[in-house]
């Protein structure tokens, strides 16, 4: 039989008073600051969203993909040269949830395990924290795109 | 027979070993610091001329006993038993330094409470007769336990305002015999006893808050220890806590006020002392280099100095795991405490 371990009243005494004195993030002064630095990196994306589409005269699908390569590359460069952390502590979800942050999160690890061999380590490790993102956006996206099918009527 | 301990697990020692001599190495941030000018050697960079932080950590901790050797004027063969432990798993850097040291070698593990659990374990063996002189050693390195612990170091993400930073050093402390007579460089300080700690946890999940999980094992440790030997807080100059932060710190004098004892301005922690508050590291330092290297480098000289006479110097660790954190499991605590004096020859 499973065993769970039961917390005693010490435990959940202990634990509610070290929730309320605890010291709290400045919720609000941080959503203002990722609200700052996510409209930011937006907006150089925009700038290069209309630079493909004015001056190279892209195709709307084409413009799409460059923007993403560009920000990548942007945001993986920055990690590179030990920038992109910097801005996350300001940031915050401002520099996490944009592309940019995506490419942060493959290329850190990827950084700091090379040194455990480019297969066993670099490789392997790459994923570690874009994995899972991978993983369940992936399936969710071809979740989403069965019931479309579905409610649709195309099969 | 059970003849040197006090109550159910204070010992105290018949002929108290000495604590001849500390050594300490610091990283670059620790040395910018308000304790910088109290160690012996700070690097320069963070891998110290090594391909890895973790081929660094286990040099820091090498170095760190033969710097204690040359203080003391001893040579390998002069130490018995070499203690210590560090962070990493199968806590490699003691193990890789311990080969290059060719000591009798005793590895340990308890987290950040390592400096504590090597002094106590050495005077005990040297008091019981097995030992003329023990190394004791402890080593942790920021960028090898983020790794190991939580995130890259280059991963753009926000430290919650409980967070500590793992201090990069290491500290060697040498014990010897009082009977030996080494000269070594501190003439007066003795370590008198000790208290064995308990592995307490009282459910602690967030492995940002190690503060909040280690306080409860250090109040029951010194709570134990009154109770064994009788004495009450006023019988030492300082109570020294290893890394329970700012935070921790509080919540240390809460459970203590609970039970009844007020620990005052006799409490000092040594991750509150090591940063200045504007580097940065929210509630403090932490990690084993941390107690290690404000004992050796900052503590022990100033006792030797005369400024305080005796003082209880528990490191506290927070026994976490991350493997044992994603299956649901909560943070044990520990805390060794021994009793360093100061005696007038």
């Amino acid at each position: 039989m499973k065993k769970e371990r039961i917390p005693s009243q010490k435990e959940k005494d202990y634990q509610r008073r070290v929730n309320e004195k605890m010291p709290k993030s400045k919720t609000f002064l941080q959503c203002v600051r990722a609200f700052i630095s996510g409209g930011i990196i937006c907006c150089i994306g925009q700038l290069i969203h209309d630079f493909a589409k004015l001056v190279l005269n892209f195709s709307e699908s084409n413009v799409a993909a460059f923007t993403a390569i560009v920000l990548v590359f942007l945001g993986a460069t920055l990690t590179g040269i030990g920038v992109y952390d910097n801005i996350g502590s300001w940031a915050g979800a401002g520099s996490v949830v944009p592309i940019t942050g995506f490419a942060n999160s493959i290329v850190s690890p990827a950084m700091e395990f090379k040194r455990e061999g480019y297969v066993l380590g670099l490789g392997a490790k790459m994923f570690s924290i874009a994995g899972p993102v991978l993983v369940y956006g992936i399936s969710a996206s071809v979740l989403v795109g069965l019931i479309a099918c579905l409610i649709s009527g195309k099969f | 027979m059970r003849t040197k301990c006090t109550g159910r697990s204070s010992v105290l020692f018949n002929n108290p070993p000495r604590l001849i001599c500390g050594s300490t190495i610091v990283g670059d941030v620790e040395a910018q610091g308000p304790l910088g000018s109290c160690f012996d050697i700070t690097l320069e960079d963070d891998t110290w001329g090594e391909d890895t932080w973790e081929k660094a950590e286990r040099k820091m901790f090498e170095h760190a006993v033969r710097k204690a050797l040359d203080k003391a004027g001893l040579t390998p063969m002069g130490i018995d038993i070499l203690l210590g432990g560090d962070l990493l798993n199968q806590i490699i850097s003691a193990n890789f330094a311990a080969r290059e040291l060719e000591m009798p070698f005793l590895g340990l593990y308890g987290a950040c409470s390592t400096m504590a659990e090597s002094i106590l374990i050495g005077s005990m063996l040297i008091d019981g007769g097995y030992a003329n002189r023990i190394a004791c050693a402890a080593t942790s390195h920021f960028s090898t336990a983020e790794r190991q612990y939580r995130l890259p170091l280059e991963m753009g993400a926000q430290s919650t305002p409980t967070s500590q930073r793992t201090v990069t050093g290491a500290g060697c402390s040498i014990l010897a015999d009082s009977a030996c007579g080494d000269n070594g460089q501190f003439s007066s300080i003795y370590v008198a006893g000790g208290v064995i700690g308990r592995v307490v946890d009282l459910g602690i999940t967030d492995a940002s808050n190690m503060g909040a999980a280690m306080a409860p094992a250090a109040a029951d440790t010194l709570k134990k220890h009154l109770f064994d030997t009788g004495r009450t807080v006023a019988d030492y100059d300082y109570i020294v806590t290893g890394d329970l932060g700012r935070f921790g710190s509080e919540l240390f004098a809460m459970l203590l006020a609970d039970s009844g004892i007020d620990i005052g301005n006799r409490h000092l922690d040594c991750g509150n002392i090591i940063f200045y508050s504007k580097q940065n590291v929210d509630c403090g330092g932490s990690g084993c280099g941390c107690s290690a290297v404000t004992l050796n480098g900052y503590l022990l000289p100033r006792m030797e100095a005369g400024d305080f006479n005796r003082i209880l110097f528990m490191a506290t660790g927070a026994l976490m795991s991350p493997t044992a954190g994603l299956q649901g499991d909560s943070i044990p605590g520990i805390a060794h405490g021994v009793i360093i004096e100061r005696r007038k020859n």
